[in-house]
């Protein structure tokens, strides 16, 4: 009875410690592991029972060479972790980035009440007019208001990975889409003509689509149109192709109707009042939306999507790598049996060999976490994929594998390898020093 | 299977390090119950298994754009064509755009070319007869507490109502069920009358969303299909016609590449476990030398001996896998209760097992590969003497 009450007991310990070790692991920001190993550093080298465990923990390092089929165990299986968490996390992240850097706070866009999203909304032209004319919009040079009226449809074209038939953003704009979006720029051909049948690819679409290069024509209704340039913006609008919003227009029989006004504050704090006077003026039922808020609002879900996805499937991996780094340590004491013994028999205190043991698969865990972080960074950083929006398109994005994934990364993989070192450490601190000499 | 209790014996000879490996299967094991669960889904919505007959008349430039009512009357004339109805797109909200679910306006005779949605009789009269009336699926009426008589109030998002409201009233009067169990996300949608939704909406009268075609003969589709398209060739309405099938086929493969991302993830799993796995054979083997060696002394041949390893592996690989899928299959049942069929993973069934095993086998037969060729070739005389 007795005999289980402590078994019980130390289990839970075990428990606390772990769950404690995780929790200040997964919540530490840097610098306090910095500090961590600061001290650490400062314990191995100032103390007597520090300097014991690094002299243990240096003859483990160098018997690795020995052991390198099961030590390798270890670090590519830490490494698959990491990899797939860090890849997967980078999707999340480059959809992320791609809407978030779409919106600002100076920059709005009017719908029709209740539309959500662009393809949804239909404003007439005297509704545009109206809407241009509020007085918070900011002037160009010509002192024209910089808002733009645009009309976004989508085709369906077909992809260039698989063939088969994706939308694409069509997005018909004016002149004043320049002034609202000065990012854009044509890096290859040139603009538009107004009037003209004639459209500009985002360098997104263009990577998409089969026939979107420049000098090729595709059908739209019936109609001819040519591509005439592509063009750079670093965001979502990457993914549109742009025409002359009249000329779209008459092709998907609109007539004079747009789907969005967006414009530029003459500040953002003038966001409110410029709300307030399109809410009070009775010939408007519109929605009014920071592009900021809006964008924010599409890619919530499915950042969050793929942020559970990610972590899920990695922690099930880790439970895996975690069993594989135990089989292995549990090995390398074992055939370290006798040594460990005999060190402390000669005087050497359970608690540096625990340390010494730790570090060891510590470091194999550092080490498998790099190289899998190198390797979803090496194939997956600016990666190329799409995924449909919330304009019933193509969304094109760029993987990004930021600093702070592989940060990410590297401590799923020291939490990894501290929960498969410290078992293995205990039993080889706690094993009875005679049995130990026995061990052939 | 004589020698089954010889290989149990050495698979456990040390119980810590055969536990471990185990889980570690099972954890890879699992991964691969749920993530194939997810790719099924995905496949499955691709296929609509009772809808081999059916076509699917879109516009040509997207499907978002709508095609006059009139071709109503000309796509029926089409030789081979048996049934005909249309539909639209509402895109309406329940409440809060979080709640997503599937709403479109139907025609009159729509559920007759949809025979696997099961309906009531008298629940399909009403329908015919309320003007507001609205039909849904069990799945989506059970997660909003909807019954027979509640009025569902939807937002606009696309078709304000004549007077400039966004917000349309229905009149629930029917649930229907799919008893298919590969079909079970179709109960996650609303359905309502299109001679209603036509009079009532502000713009876009006398247009349908798509034309939905039941052909007399299967094998006929892309003639018929080729014939639809040649009525509105060269107009400012030209179509685009194929089967339901691969009008979902394409839809799906919009949202992402799944059976890549799923492929690249197991890949980087089943990488890792076979070095894991390899690596606790090797071990087993190294610690036997001198047992394997008393087996050939007493007579066991070669090929015993390799036989013993390999199923020794695979039988490791098995039983952490079967476990593991095991558990992948509760998992996936308990999400799809509390989540509802919304959710894309379809239950883990058959086809899932049959791969499953296929992959413990192979890995098994690869793992054991080369420790079990290693006890094959080695000679008594040296293992007895430890050299």
């Amino acid at each position: 009875m007795r005999h289980w009450l402590v078994k019980i007991g130390n289990a839970a310990a075990a428990a606390v410690i772990i769950i404690a070790a995780l929790g200040i692991l997964a919540l530490s920001p840097w610098w306090l592991l910095i500090l961590l190993l600061a001290g650490l550093a400062a314990w191995l080298a100032g103390t007597r029972p520090g300097r014991q465990a690094w002299s243990v923990a240096r003859v483990g390092v160098a018997t690795i060479p020995q052991r390198l089929p099961s030590s390798s165990v270890v670090v590519f299986g830490i490494a698959g972790v990491v990899g797939v968490l860090v890849a997967l996390l980078a999707m999340g992240a480059g959809f992320e980035a791609t809407l978030k850097q779409s919106g600002s706070d100076d920059t709005v866009i009017v719908m029709r009440g209740g539309a959500q999203t662009e393809l949804n909304s239909v404003l007439d032209h005297d509704t545009a007019v109206v809407i241009s004319q509020a007085q918070q919009i900011k002037k160009n040079d010509h002192g024209d208001p910089i808002a733009s009226a645009e009309l976004v449809v989508v085709a369906s074209l077909p992809k260039k990975s698989n063939g088969l038939d994706a939308n694409v953003e069509i997005r018909g704009v004016g002149d004043r889409a320049w002034d609202v979006r000065p990012n854009v720029r044509i890096i290859d051909g040139r603009r538009f003509t107004p009037g003209l049948r004639e459209l500009i690819v985002g360098k997104g679409a263009r990577g998409q689509f089969a026939s979107l290069d420049v000098g090729s024509t595709l059908k739209l209704n019936g109609q001819l149109w040519t591509v005439v340039g592509v063009f750079d913006s670093g965001d979502t609008n990457n993914s549109d192709v742009w025409g002359d919003s009249d000329i779209v227009a008459s092709t998907y029989r609109r007539g004079s109707s747009t789907t969005s006004v967006t414009v530029r504050l003459t500040d953002a704090a003038a966001f409110d009042a410029f709300k307030a006077a399109l809410a009070s003026d009775p010939r408007l039922k519109v929605d009014v939306k920071t592009t900021r808020a809006y964008y924010n609002e599409q890619s919530e879900n499915l950042t969050r999507l793929i942020r559970i996805l990610g972590t899920t499937v990695a922690a099930i991996m880790a439970v895996g790598a975690m069993f594989g780094a135990l089989n292995t340590m549990y090995a390398a004491v074992a055939a370290r049996a006798r040594e460990i013994a005999t060190l402390r028999a000669i005087g050497f205190r359970g608690g540096p060999v625990v340390v010494a043991v730790l570090l060891e698969t510590m470091l194999l865990a550092v080490l498998g976490g790099a190289l899998g972080a190198f390797v979803a960074w090496a194939l997956f950083d600016n990666y190329t994929a799409s995924t449909l929006g919330s304009n019933f398109s193509q969304v094109v994005f760029a993987f990004h594998v930021s600093p702070a994934l592989l940060w990410n990364g590297l401590k799923w993989a020291l939490a990894i390898g501290f929960v498969g070192g410290l078992f293995p450490a205990i039993r080889a601190a706690r094993q009875p020093v005679t049995v130990g000499l026995r061990e052939l | 299977m004589k020698y089954l209790h010889l290989v149990w014996a050495a698979l456990f000879r040390r119980k810590t390090r055969t536990v471990f490996t185990l889980l570690s299967v099972l954890a890879a094991f699992l991964l691969f119950g749920l993530l194939d669960s997810v790719r099924s889904a995905f496949a499955a919505a691709g296929q609509s298994v009772a809808g081999v007959d059916r076509l699917v008349t879109v516009s040509k430039i997207s499907f978002i754009v709508s095609l006059p009512k009139s071709l109503y009357g000309r796509i029926q004339l089409v030789p081979g064509v048996r049934q005909l109805t249309y539909a639209n797109w509402f895109g309406g909200i329940y409440q809060d755009p979080k709640n997503f679910f599937a709403n479109e306006a139907i025609a009159g005779n729509f559920l007759d070319l949809y025979p696997e949605w099961q309906l009531p009789d008298d629940e399909r009269k009403a329908f015919r007869n309320t003007r507001t009336g609205a039909i849904v699926g069990r799945s989506l009426a059970d997660k909003y507490h909807w019954k027979l008589g509640d009025k569902i109030p939807l937002q606009a998002t696309i078709f304000p109502q004549k007077g400039g409201s966004n917000t349309w009233t229905f009149d629930i009067v029917g649930i229907y069920r799919v008893t298919n169990p590969k079909l079970k996300a179709q109960e996650e949608a609303l359905f309502f009358n299109w001679d209603y939704f036509d009079e009532a909406r502000q713009f876009g009268t006398g247009t349908v969303g798509w034309y939905i075609l039941k052909v007399a003969d299967p094998a006929q589709a892309d003639r018929i299909a080729a014939a639809v398209d040649a009525l509105s060739v060269n107009s400012d309405h030209e179509t685009k016609t194929q089967t339901e099938q691969a009008f979902r086929v394409a839809f799906v493969s919009q949202f992402a590449d799944i059976g890549l991302i799923v492929g690249a993830i197991m890949g980087a799993v089943f990488f890792t476990l076979v070095l894991l796995t390899g690596n606790t054979m090797a071990q087993a083997v190294r610690e036997r030398i001198s047992e394997i060696a008393i087996l050939k002394t007493i007579g066991f041949s070669n090929h015993s001996v390799l036989g013993l390893v390999l199923a020794e592996s695979v039988l490791l690989l098995l039983l952490g896998g079967a476990v593991g899928l095991a558990v992948a299959g509760v998992v996936v049942e308990a999400v799809r209760t509390a989540m509802g069929p919304a959710i894309p993973m379809a239950p883990v069934g058959g086809a899932t097992w049959v791969r499953g095993a296929a992959l413990m086998l192979g890995i098994g037969l690869v793992v054991g590969a080369v420790p079990a060729s290693r006890g094959m070739r080695l000679r008594i005389v040296d293992a007895l003497a430890n050299r």
